[in-house]
């Protein structure tokens, strides 16, 4: 069955209102009961947080402002154009640092895995824009005016 | 002891080409040296002989003297005819929410290759900034042409480092919404952002006003801009019509999206060739 990986973002409120979360665990895909209700759940859950494959391993500081706990999330399946989609979500320190929608579409004849490791790679954590490791912003064209205040501007000057 | 590996040498020219900042970068040991900035400007003239060619805001440029009947195609440079060709291509890979006869207000549709000529003049100075180093025996330096945001990059190792380019939130531009790693190939943004509603619906002749942005990367900066451009104009449901382009799925293409509530989608690359879709 082929697995298409949409990834969704959204602001944390806004993913909150939609949908209420379980704990999961990626490699068995079971779902466990405990289900975390928006952001005032302040309990840990039962198990070892579970951080999804491409997330750094950190699960030492679950220890937050007593919101979302760590560890990685299902939301319940929400019908869409490519299928039905749940939305995972990947907690760090009381922030959503990742959310994905996984799409399972319902054609079969095709049976070919889809490989999101290819070239370009994609690197999906929302970053602030003061990170210093962002190479060039890709927006709307700028034009020269806008240029001087940019993001853009202050990254090519540290080479120039 | 652990010890801290210096970043690599890098280099940034920056000019106004084309009505916009276009900065070329250089990366690797020797990325300061003249050399390299030689081959930097070398990059640079080409987009300048380019926006001499095709500016529809110069009136002496090639596509001017087109649009007023003084030259026919085959008077003009062989890029013309060129990118014209590309053109075509574009309109009918894109089903037509790619055109380049654009109403002049009056009825009367005039060439306006403007869409399609940055992300292929950025290409080639890429490319010519490239080749204009290995000319110097400078083979191991990274290099990235970066217009206005469209980006085309080159990685001269394959164990080499990447080039990060971060997606702008349309709504705060000074908030990256996602990452993008670029080997090679190149990243293109569509949107209202920076110079407001000059995207056209080529079937209502409407400019697009709405919010969000249309992002696609892959094997080449020209597609990837055409792409974005029309998947823009195309609006909701865009990613689902992206992933059904031709060739869009089986060239590693992929695309975020900001749709104008404000959400992203993503649909990642495949390099997996994938049948026609049926």
């Amino acid at each position: 069955m082929r697995r298409i990986v949409v990834a969704v973002m959204s602001t944390i409120s806004g993913l909150v209102l939609l949908f209420s979360y379980h704990t999961s665990t990626n490699q068995l895909g079971e779902t466990e009961a405990a289900s975390v209700q928006s952001r005032s759940a302040a309990s840990a859950p039962a198990d070892p947080p579970v951080t999804s494959d491409d997330t750094a391993g950190d699960t030492s500081s679950d220890s937050s402002s007593g919101t979302l706990a760590s560890g990685t999330f299902t939301g319940d399946s929400v019908a869409t154009r490519w299928g039905p989609v749940q939305v995972e979500i990947t907690v760090k320190n009381g922030k959503i640092t990742k959310s994905e929608a996984i799409v399972y579409p319902t054609e079969n004849h095709r049976d070919v895995e889809i490989n999101d490791n290819a070239l370009p790679i994609l690197s999906d954590e929302t970053i602030q824009a003061q990170s210093a490791q962002i190479d060039f912003v890709s927006g709307a064209t700028v034009t020269s005016d806008g240029y001087t205040q940019s993001l853009q501007s202050a990254i090519d000057q540290a080479f120039q | 002891m652990i010890e801290a590996v210096p970043p690599p040498p890098r280099r940034a020219v920056v000019e106004q080409i084309m009505g916009m900042p276009v900065g070329v970068h250089v990366r690797g040991d020797g990325a300061r040296g003249t050399d390299v900035e030689a081959a930097i400007q070398l990059g640079l003239a080409g987009l300048r002989e380019a926006d001499a060619v095709f500016s529809t805001w110069r009136s002496d440029s090639a596509i001017e003297r087109l649009r007023r009947g003084e030259l026919t195609v085959t008077q003009c440079s062989p890029e013309v005819a060129a990118v014209i060709e590309l053109c075509d291509a574009a309109r009918e890979r894109t089903a037509g929410w790619f055109e380049y006869l654009i109403d002049d207000g009056s009825g009367t549709r005039l060439i306006d290759p403007t869409g399609l000529v940055k992300g292929w003049a950025v290409e080639r100075a890429l490319t010519a900034v490239v080749v204009a180093l290995e000319g110097q025996g400078a083979t191991g330096l990274d290099v990235a042409v970066n217009a206005g945001g469209d980006v085309a990059v080159h990685r001269a190792a394959v164990d080499g480092r990447s080039w990060l380019a971060g997606i702008e939130d349309p709504a705060d531009r000074s908030r990256i919404l996602a990452t993008v790693e670029l080997a090679s190939g190149g990243i293109a943004t569509s949107g209202s952002a920076a110079r407001g509603a000059h995207i056209v619906n080529p079937f209502t002749g409407e400019r697009v006003a709405r919010g969000g942005s249309v992002t696609v990367y892959g094997p080449s900066l020209m597609w990837a801009d055409v792409f974005a451009t029309a998947a823009f104009a195309y609006g909701d449901g865009c990613l689902e019509w992206l992933a059904e382009r031709p060739g869009f799925r089986s060239e590693g293409y992929g695309a975020v999206v900001v749709t104008a509530a404000g959400l992203t989608l993503r649909l990642a690359p495949s390099c997996t060739p994938l049948p026609p879709v049926l």
